[in-house]
């Protein structure tokens, strides 16, 4: 195959001029939409160990992912002008509300969940009537715990097992973030499934070759990371034997995301080149040594071994951040050379598949 | 989808308006840059030599509306170091320039010259304007694309999303700049300023359709004086972008100016996009299911 012709070899589309920023984002903002989505099930199983380290999860999404995107733009005081308007034509325009959405569920349903509060505890009478502690958080109670109510049951809910009266009141704030929260855990679950996802369709929709010609793949791929990244970032905060289903999580998404690069270098077929080679290369090299050594040590030990947990869901991590890496290198090798533009606009119309932007002959009159 | 973006503007819409950059008659004179530039008050952009021809203002970009293209091309020269014209290549080559005022290879290196104007092309299909998420690209009553500066926030969106890789962010001031097709002289009934300071009607102002219609006379003119390669790129609605307001005659294939031989609005495939977001965040909930509800409850 000939090299295709070019303008002094000069690219045809411009790179983005997005910073590191925006694949860091790409990052967490997985991680923070899936972690919702784990802690709210999680807790919905009982299991308010395993929920409140993947609230954590989704609380840094929440507050990075907008200091990140901010910080890329040109005009960072403008970061409001967002929402002026809502267009499904722009995935930026969608996800910017996508996000608007789950920062505002995540935080009050990730705080609730983080902050102490003495109904959490069975409502016990923490101090006796007119002691200057807030009896809402004693410093002595670790807040994880969950003892029995007084039928003797395992509490299952975050919603008070007992009446007010029992204990001092809640300070107003805590109370109505309480409240909220009880419609925030699942709308973050949800509004997390297309944080989680919608960044694929925001480098698709763009003339970035690898990345419109992967506008199928790329949505998948980032979800397969964003489930791997929730899973170990909660495998590495959680006890062993809190911690199952974020070890199946993690696994899960490792094993799709390992399966899913070679499909989408597959499907691009030639326009898969930029992501063996450079620093996307390099990048893809990396993510999948260590989401496959990860997720390896993650299967074989972080059952029992705590040490092996922290270290198979850091790699997982690390994996998942380095993917993200990868498609956004590979994005620029392939918008800054010519023949990645040229090359398959070329051949599909010499395989008769457009008309293209030229015509030779003069046109018709009943165009 | 254009044309309903125009009609909103009721009674106050204009006819289409657009470029013709005749690239036969350009003579690589840079006046339409330097015009672009004093007009708008587009700052400077740094010039160096990049040994690409006579180019060395590079490409279209936050400082650069308007963009002159230089391209040698050179016969295969015979032994003696002189270009083999045939007897009857050199008669076509001769009737060419009689006919239509093209000039192409020259006599002895054999040398041509290619020089086209380069500018925003102002798509009926606008991608830049699709993807800008603040709604800073908008559609004129003349179906021009402009960014209003006092709304656009340095997103960046547009700049990939350019087929043509037009717009650039302006360095120092955060924000996204292109062509505005002098929008300000459109509302005073003025034409352009690349227009007005072409000295050799290479780029044409005009209602589109006219330019459209006039450019048809110019290709059959070309085509049939034996001008090879003559082309029309943009110039009808049956392209990936809908046809554009500035389309141009060219003489080589685009990508030989840096323009794509296919270019397309990625938009237009926007519902794929979101489909596949939609599978994926359903495979995601799947996941997060059966990770938490299947097995040990742990």
């Amino acid at each position: 195959m000939n090299e295709p012709r070019s303008y002094h070899g000069q690219p045809v589309v411009k790179e983005p001029i997005w910073k590191p920023e925006i694949p860091w984002y790409l990052f967490l903002g997985g991680l923070g939409g899936a972690s919702a989505g784990l802690a709210w099930l999680s807790q919905l199983r009982g299991n308010d160990v395993l929920a409140k380290r993947a609230w954590t999860g989704a609380l840094i999404g929440t507050g990075l992912s907008p200091a990140l995107l901010i910080s890329d733009l040109g005009r960072p005081g403008r970061f409001l002008y967002m929402l002026r308007m809502f267009k499904v034509t722009s995935p930026m325009s969608v996800g910017s509300w996508v996000l608007f959405a789950f920062g505002g569920a995540s935080s009050a349903a990730g705080l609730d969940a983080l902050l102490p509060s003495v109904e959490r505890r069975g409502g016990r009478v923490l101090s006796p009537p007119g002691a200057r502690t807030p009896a809402w958080r004693p410093a002595h109670v670790r807040p994880h715990r969950h003892p029995p109510d007084r039928r003797g049951r395992r509490t299952r809910s975050l919603l008070p097992a007992r009446s007010l009266s029992r204990s001092r009141p809640l300070p107003r704030g805590r109370r109505l973030l309480r409240l909220a929260a009880r419609p925030a855990r699942p709308a973050a679950a949800l509004a997390g499934l297309p944080l989680a996802t919608y960044t694929g369709a925001l480098l698709a929709q763009t003339a970035v070759p690898v990345w419109h010609e992967a506008r199928r793949e790329l949505p998948a791929l980032f979800a397969a990371g964003a489930a791997a990244s929730a899973g170990a970032f909660a495998t590495v905060l959680t006890p062993v034997e809190h911690a199952a289903a974020a070890r199946r999580l993690a696994l899960l998404g490792s094993v799709a995301e390992l399966a899913l690069v070679p499909v989408m270098e597959h499907r691009l077929g030639e326009l898969g080149e930029p992501y063996h080679t450079a620093e996307a290369g390099a990048y893809g090299r990396l993510a999948r040594g260590l989401t496959i050594s990860g997720a390896l040590l993650l299967a074989a030990r972080a059952g029992r071994s705590r040490a092996a947990a922290v270290a198979g869901g850091a790699m997982v991590l690390a994996g998942a951040a380095c993917e993200r890496w990868s498609v956004f290198k590979a994005g620029f090798q392939s918008a800054r050379d010519p023949k990645y533009t040229v090359g398959p606009q070329r051949r599909r119309v010499a395989g008769g598949l457009t008309r293209g932007g030229s015509r030779r002959v003069v046109a018709v009159e009943a165009d | 989808m254009s044309a309903l973006e125009v009609r909103t503007y009721g009674a106050e819409a204009k006819p289409r308006v657009g470029f013709f950059t005749d690239t036969s008659l350009c003579i690589g004179c840079k006046a339409c840059e330097v015009a672009c530039k004093e007009w708008n008050r587009v700052p400077e952009s740094p010039i160096g030599f990049t040994g690409n021809s006579y180019d060395n203002s590079i490409d279209l970009g936050a400082n650069r509306w308007r963009h002159v293209a230089f391209v040698e091309q050179r016969k295969e020269l015979d032994a003696d170091g002189v270009a083999a014209n045939g007897l009857v290549e050199a008669a076509s080559l001769e009737s060419l320039a009689s006919d239509t005022g093209l000039q192409t290879y020259q006599d002895g290196d054999g040398l041509r010259w290619l020089m086209a104007s380069d500018v925003c092309k102002h798509c009926t299909h606008a991608a830049c304007l699709e993807v800008c998420p603040t709604g800073a690209l908008f559609r004129t009553e003349f179906d021009t694309v402009v960014v209003q500066q006092d709304v656009c926030n340095g997103c960046g969106y547009c700049i990939p999303a350019c087929p043509f890789g037009v717009l650039d962010q302006r360095e120092g001031d955060g924000r996204a700049w292109k062509c505005t097709l002098c929008y300000d002289r459109l509302k005073d009934d003025k034409e352009p300023a690349c227009a007005q300071a072409c000295p050799t009607d290479s780029i044409q102002f005009g209602e589109l359709e006219e330019l459209r219609a006039r450019a048809d006379r110019r290709l059959e003119q070309l085509a049939s004086a034996g001008a090879e390669g003559a082309q029309l790129y943009l110039a009808d609605g049956s392209d990936g972008v809908g046809g554009a307001g500035a389309f141009f005659l060219l003489l080589d294939d685009p990508e030989v100016y840096g323009l794509p031989p296919d270019p397309v609005d990625t938009t237009r495939d926007v519902g794929e996009s979101w489909a596949a977001v939609g599978a994926a965040a359903a495979g995601l909930a799947a996941a997060l299911l059966g990770s938490v509800l299947v097995g040990r409850r742990r």
